[in-house]
């Protein structure tokens, strides 16, 4: 393991009753991803076998163990934003970007389905970064895209 | 003259525009040399006129609703000048129908100030409860929330006073008080909300919770889709610190008691109390079997009362204002308020805290408008993703526990979703089942194999309707997943599937049944 802020991260949870995902989270917050490499690691320092800290970290559905692509948007498509067309605005999403929603390896934008950001009585709902739209139809879901690209 | 406005800075707000707002107006002053001071208040839950501008006018608190950015060219004049000739004015906040006519109990003080800030929270009524809950013995305490009635507010209903009371009785050396914030339910936002725009009551009730049980910690298991929430919770948790309200002697009391916000990994899985405890542990979210109760051995094995958002916020509200005047709210079991959500296709969607015992098409029609995309209402998918869609024969049942769970149907935390005539509800029947296949834990077979095979059934079933044998075997599916499952994930998932095939079977290419 090469990084330092992995063994930060590990340090400042690791006697945290419970704070294994606490520290699974700010690893990824530091690096985008739980790279492999972190989970002997962790698995020593909090006395849990490899096998049950890889169990949590593919439980879960917000930690990946890929590296990002450079920009992530989610998509809500549960039923409060299916009743106003989430499922057009996935569609529409996924063949203006050109990927699927749910299978992103690494690229420049990826497609996550999200189940609910509270945001049911002004759906449908999109997330980038810790920012929620409202109402998204296909052209302001051009106009975010445009947008998200020009403040990288 | 300072120029005092007051636009909400939750989640759905900003999600509608209400930063560029803020931004619009601050050029404004800045142009125009009049010192504004901006107040980002929670929002009241009428998502429908957000972004919506406050300020106080002629001893009125007014409001400017539906204000657009893009719309604000001169608003700060109009304001200054007379903000009742602003097109989308709306009088006095208070006296709109849409909120005149509800009951706010554990929504009083949302949208009224600053969220995060103590002097307004004491000045709106705040710490009242913990206060009087300090000059009770434990036992007092835990004697008013149960004469109260109150319930959990999760969707169980369970009623709050007897989980307090085994907590209470228990010995041990450490005590727990969780709040569960894995608000997962699509259509289900009160949480947030909460947490949003008056999350100070929440820390209040957990510390009423804490002193009534003897707890000395507790944790609020946020989901991680909620940013804003965490946010505003930490803020409101330094400040409670910084006052005294939370830490070693709480409001100068002998008591002690702390909170700590920590975040899920999206899992909706977690949402169940059992599940939430083994992610708090920093385990899988994995169901556990009961018994033992958490009540007896929960966190790390201990004592621990683990109650929803809205549940340990109406806890403040008991204490303050005594067990019997929170009971003389609602009907039969059904005690205090309840807090529906609009969501889904509807005109005018949010949040309404009204006594138990309204009709959904009362709430559906007269408060939500019917649907924004303007076409008839089909089905009602009330308590989330686990909840049944109610065609039109039974909207007028009663908003009660007991009526919905008669009919097959569950209130649960509260959230309705409107669907108009263009659903297709063998596809919703079949979502039901996917997200199960999602969601679930693993731990139990009926949920874990049983949804997988839920879907292939309907798609067998939609793809050949003429084969019955693919809709008896749905039928006996959902017997095995309903009764089999360890938990409400998979024993309820069968209620919106069978609910699609009873009240819609066309969609599944099917003819109605007598019945």
């Amino acid at each position: 393991m090469n990084d330092i802020r992995i063994e930060e991260c590990i340090s400042r949870y690791r006697d945290v009753p419970g704070g294994l995902l606490p520290m699974l989270h700010s690893i990824q917050h530091a690096l985008g991803y739980v790279p492999a490499d972190a989970v002997p690691a962790i698995a020593t320092a909090i006395n849990r076998s490899r096998a049950e800290v890889h169990g949590v970290l593919s439980f879960y559905h917000d930690f990946r163990e890929t590296p990002p692509a450079r920009h992530t948007v989610q998509i809500c498509v549960s039923e409060a934003c299916q009743a106003n067309g989430a499922d057009a605005l996935k569609a529409h999403a996924e063949a203006s970007l050109g990927v699927a929603v749910g299978h992103s390896s690494g690229g420049d934008v990826a497609l996550e389905p999200v189940y609910c950001l509270g945001n049911c009585a002004c759906g449908p709902s999109v997330r980038i970064g810790d920012a929620v739209h409202a109402r998204v139809d296909a052209d302001q879901f051009d106009a975010l895209m445009a947008a998200m690209r020009q403040e990288a | 003259m300072t120029l005092s406005l007051y636009i909400s800075g939750d989640t759905t707000a900003r999600a509608l525009g209400a930063d560029a707002l803020v931004a619009v107006l601050e050029v404004q002053a800045a142009a125009a040399d009049v010192p504004l001071n901006i107040i980002r208040s929670g929002s009241r839950g009428a998502f429908w006129l957000e972004p919506m501008l406050e300020m106080d006018w002629q001893g009125k608190r007014i409001g400017i609703g539906e204000l657009m950015a893009s719309d604000a060219e001169g608003l700060l004049a109009t304001l200054l000048d007379n903000p009742e000739s602003h097109p989308n004015y709306l009088g006095e906040v208070a006296e709109l129908p849409w909120f005149a006519n509800q009951h706010r109990l554990t929504f009083a003080r949302a949208g009224e100030g600053d969220p995060i800030d103590l002097n307004t929270y004491r000045a709106l009524g705040g710490l009242q409860g913990l206060e009087r809950a300090l000059s009770l013995t434990p036992d007092a305490v835990v004697e008013e929330i149960t004469d109260s009635g109150l319930r959990g507010r999760g969707g169980a209903a369970f009623p709050a006073g007897i989980k307090w009371r085994t907590v209470l009785g228990a010995e041990a050396d450490q005590k727990y008080i969780v709040c569960n914030a894995d608000e997962g339910d699509s259509g289900t936002f009160a949480d947030r909300l909460l947490m949003e725009s008056d999350p100070f009551q929440l820390l209040e009730g957990m510390a009423i919770a804490g002193i009534a049980v003897g707890a000395t910690q507790g944790y609020i298991y946020l989901r991680s889709e909620y940013p804003r929430a965490q946010l505003m919770l930490n803020e409101a948790i330094d400040a409670a610190r910084l006052a005294g309200v939370l830490g070693e002697r709480v409001l100068g009391s002998d008591k002690s008691f702390d909170i700590e916000v920590r975040l899920g990994a999206g899992a909706y899985i977690c949402g169940e109390e059992t599940a939430l405890l083994d992610s708090l542990e920093g385990k899988r979210g994995m169901v556990r079997a009961k018994p033992p109760l958490p009540a007896l051995e929960g966190l790390f094995g201990k004592p621990t009362v683990v109650n929803n958002v809205l549940t340990l916020a109406a806890a403040s509200t008991v204490l303050a204002e005594g067990a019997a005047a929170y009971q003389a709210h609602g009907t039969g079991r059904s005690r205090g308020t309840l807090t529906v959500q609009l969501a889904g296709n509807i005109a005018r969607g949010g949040l309404i805290e009204v006594p138990y015992g309204i009709s959904l098409r009362e709430i559906v029609f007269d408060w939500g408008g019917g649907t924004r995309s303007g076409r008839p209402v089909r089905a009602i998918q009330v308590g989330g993703p686990l909840g049944a869609y109610l065609p039109e024969a039974q909207w007028d049942l009663p908003l009660d526990y007991e009526a919905f769970a008669q009919a097959g149907a569950m209130l649960g935390h509260g959230g309705v979703v409107v669907f108009d005539d263009t659903i297709d509800m063998a596809a919703q029947a079949r979502f039901a089942m996917a997200f199960c296949v999602a969601e679930s834990c693993g731990k139990c077979t009926p949920c874990r194999m049983g949804s997988i095979r839920g879907v292939e059934v309907i798609d067998k079933l939609v793809a050949n309707p003429a084969d019955t044998a693919q809709k008896i075997l749905l039928e006996d599916l959902c017997d095995t997943m309903e009764h089999g499952s360890l938990c409400a994930m998979g024993g309820l998932t069968p209620s919106p599937v069978r609910s699609a095939l009873r009240y819609f079977p066309e969609d599944f290419g099917l003819a109605a049944e007598a019945s």
